[in-house]
């Protein structure tokens, strides 16, 4: 017998998140329903940003679709450009030159420490720390975007992989001036360690904040980072070692709750490794051609077939799979968007929590819209 | 690649999968599995086979295309019985085909390329879901449905990913003719262009 006059059955409200929303990463929206501030319902809306890049791919030669693939994770251009470089050679059978596969892992790495950077600084933003972590961590993408600029002529869309090398020299100076930043990275890490990682606020919002066991991870094909943090031992740089990373020494971060403390660390974790392999391939660079001289790249048609090449990107596992029929534009161009693909247990991870640990989700998964919508 | 196959055969005889060679010197060969045989196998490549992440799911449209073949046909010229060797033209009818990149996070290899394919890509296009057995093939497989027009038997939630619920065509068909404005609806403004057009014509 209750003394309590009994109370009206709860009621759901239903809040549309976005899609213009500050803390949604880009035109990214979600149906959520809600008992009280309990999550009980969450439904990702899809397509804001869709242009349909895979069609315009089909319809444009070989070459053309490169510089389109900046345009997908737009934080990570060049890995974009080097997936679909990759595939394109498993598909042909290229050889890469020898001095751009080096070029190719110090830009990848830089475009990582870049990427982890931007994202320390918005998941702090999401937790309310507003603004000043996010200029401490753009401050350092800030410096790393000087040096893509130097070496491509864009700060973000810079369309520089080509089939079976690069486009351009490393221009003079560069390597010094990237061994100078390389060198001063840690310092910033550090910096970012000492304020925030044993900031009680930062522990209360993220320890134990939508736990995944691996198992769920990997029947919910999730990949990177997010992958890593529930504990599972799966990074291609070392399953696939495509390009040249069996010649480098790092080790593979790995979580074991799988939350978003552990997502949150992962990637700081991952850079300090990232700090390593750069300092292994500046050092080990060698001189000769930037690109292999028979890779064909205008009016190039390679033999009819399939191929599927994948790399580790920032975000997780980003695939091209492309289908040829000998002609000059891709008979099937599909990529694999790490962004999207990691979003699928966004529902699961967020049922039971509270409204405002849906943006630490969110952005602990860390997803750019260019790349979900494509 | 074959030992899969061999697998697959020794434990679900029934089962309609065959070889497909891979031109590519890449050489990820695929297995085209018959469309109700797909949930049996899936299960078997995950449970049996470590096959537990399925990473890529990407549509392909395959519209109905004529084929010359050579054939020898046997003529009869003034008694005298010839071979003769004659090109006919034979149509392949179309088809929808859903391609699965499986790997092993357990034992580090794949790719596995499973490739599933529909009938008559006009009228008959649906085929099992395998997002019960892969729950990341959900989003995936949504997105083949909105963008190719596959039909998904058993998927939970079967609706466009990336176009709007009310658009009507699948646009990554290659028979697709965008139209000249997404967006037009029609306007009172229309009424007057057209009677502007009479009047300057009729002038």
């Amino acid at each position: 017998m209750s003394y309590l006059p009994s109370l009206a059955p709860s009621r759901t409200i239903d809040v549309s998140l976005g899609p213009q929303h500050p803390s949604t990463h880009g035109v990214f929206r979600m149906n959520v329903t809600l008992d009280g501030e309990t999550v009980v319902k969450l439904q990702p809306v899809f397509g804001y940003l869709h242009r349909n890049h895979e069609k315009i791919a089909e319809g444009n030669s070989w070459l053309a679709a490169m510089p389109y693939t900046d345009r997908l994770d737009y934080i990570c251009p060049l890995t974009n450009n080097w997936a679909y470089a990759l595939a394109v050679e498993k598909l042909a059978g290229i050889e890469v030159a020898e001095r751009a596969e080096y070029i190719r892992v110090i830009t990848a790495e830089l475009t990582r420490l870049q990427n982890h950077a931007a994202f320390l600084g918005f998941v702090l933003g999401d937790m309310g720390a507003w603004g000043t972590a996010l200029m401490y961590a753009f401050r350092e993408r800030e410096k790393i975007l000087d040096l893509f600029e130097a070496l491509t002529g864009a700060r973000m869309m810079t369309n520089y992989m080509r089939f079976g090398g690069c486009r351009c020299d490393l221009p003079s100076g560069w390597l010094e001036n990237t061994r100078k930043l390389v060198d001063g990275f840690p310092a910033f890490l550090d910096e970012m360690e000492a304020l925030l990682t044993g900031n009680e606020i930062l522990l209360a919002r993220l320890q134990g904040i939508a736990p995944l066991t691996p198992e769920r991870a990997i029947n919910g094909s999730l990949s990177g980072p997010v992958l890593r943090a529930t504990g599972v031992d799966y990074d291609i740089r070392k399953v696939d070692n495509y390009g040249i990373y069996s010649r480098f020494k790092f080790r593979v971060p790995r979580g074991s709750v799988g939350d978003c403390y552990d997502r949150f660390m992962l990637r700081v974790l991952e850079a300090r490794e990232s700090v390593d392999i750069l300092k292994q391939a500046i050092a080990g660079i060698p001189e000769g051609p930037i690109v292999n001289p028979k890779a064909k790249q205008r009016g190039f048609r390679p033999p009819a077939g399939e191929a599927y090449g994948r790399i580790e990107g920032p975000k997780g596992e980003l695939g091209f799979y492309l289908i040829s029929d000998g002609s000059d534009h891709p008979y099937r161009f599909r990529i694999r968007p790490p962004s999207l693909i990691n979003l699928t247990l966004l529902e699961e991870l967020c049922l039971g929590t509270k409204l405002a640990d849906v943006m630490v989700i969110l952005g602990s998964i860390d997803i750019v819209l260019g790349e979900v919508d494509r | 690649m074959t030992g899969v196959l061999e697998a697959i055969k020794a434990a679900i005889p029934s089962a309609g999968v065959e070889f497909l060679k891979n031109p590519s010197p890449c050489s990820q060969d695929s297995l085209v599995v018959a469309a109700n045989d797909a949930r049996v196998v899936a299960e078997f490549l995950r449970d049996s086979l470590g096959f537990d992440f399925c990473s890529n799911v990407s549509g392909v449209d395959w519209p109905a295309r004529k084929v010359k073949v050579t054939v020898l046909e046997k003529e009869t010229v003034e008694g005298v019985e010839t071979e003769v060797k004659e090109t006919i033209e034979r149509e392949v009818p179309g088809y929808l085909e859903v391609v699965y990149h499986l790997f092993s996070i357990a034992k580090k290899s794949g790719p596995l390329v499973l490739r599933v394919r529909t009938g008559d890509r006009d009228r008959d296009v649906s085929i099992p879901s395998l997002t019960p057995v892969w729950k990341g093939a959900d989003f995936q497989e949504r997105e083949v449905f909105d963008l190719y027009g596959v039909r998904f038997d058993g998927h939970p939630d079967l609706r466009r990913l990336l176009m709007w619920d009310e658009f009507a065509d699948h646009p990554m068909r290659k028979d697709y003719v965008a139209p000249d404005d997404f967006e037009y609806e029609p306007t009172p403004h229309d009424e007057i262009l057209v009677k502007v057009k009479a009047i300057t014509e009729a002038a």
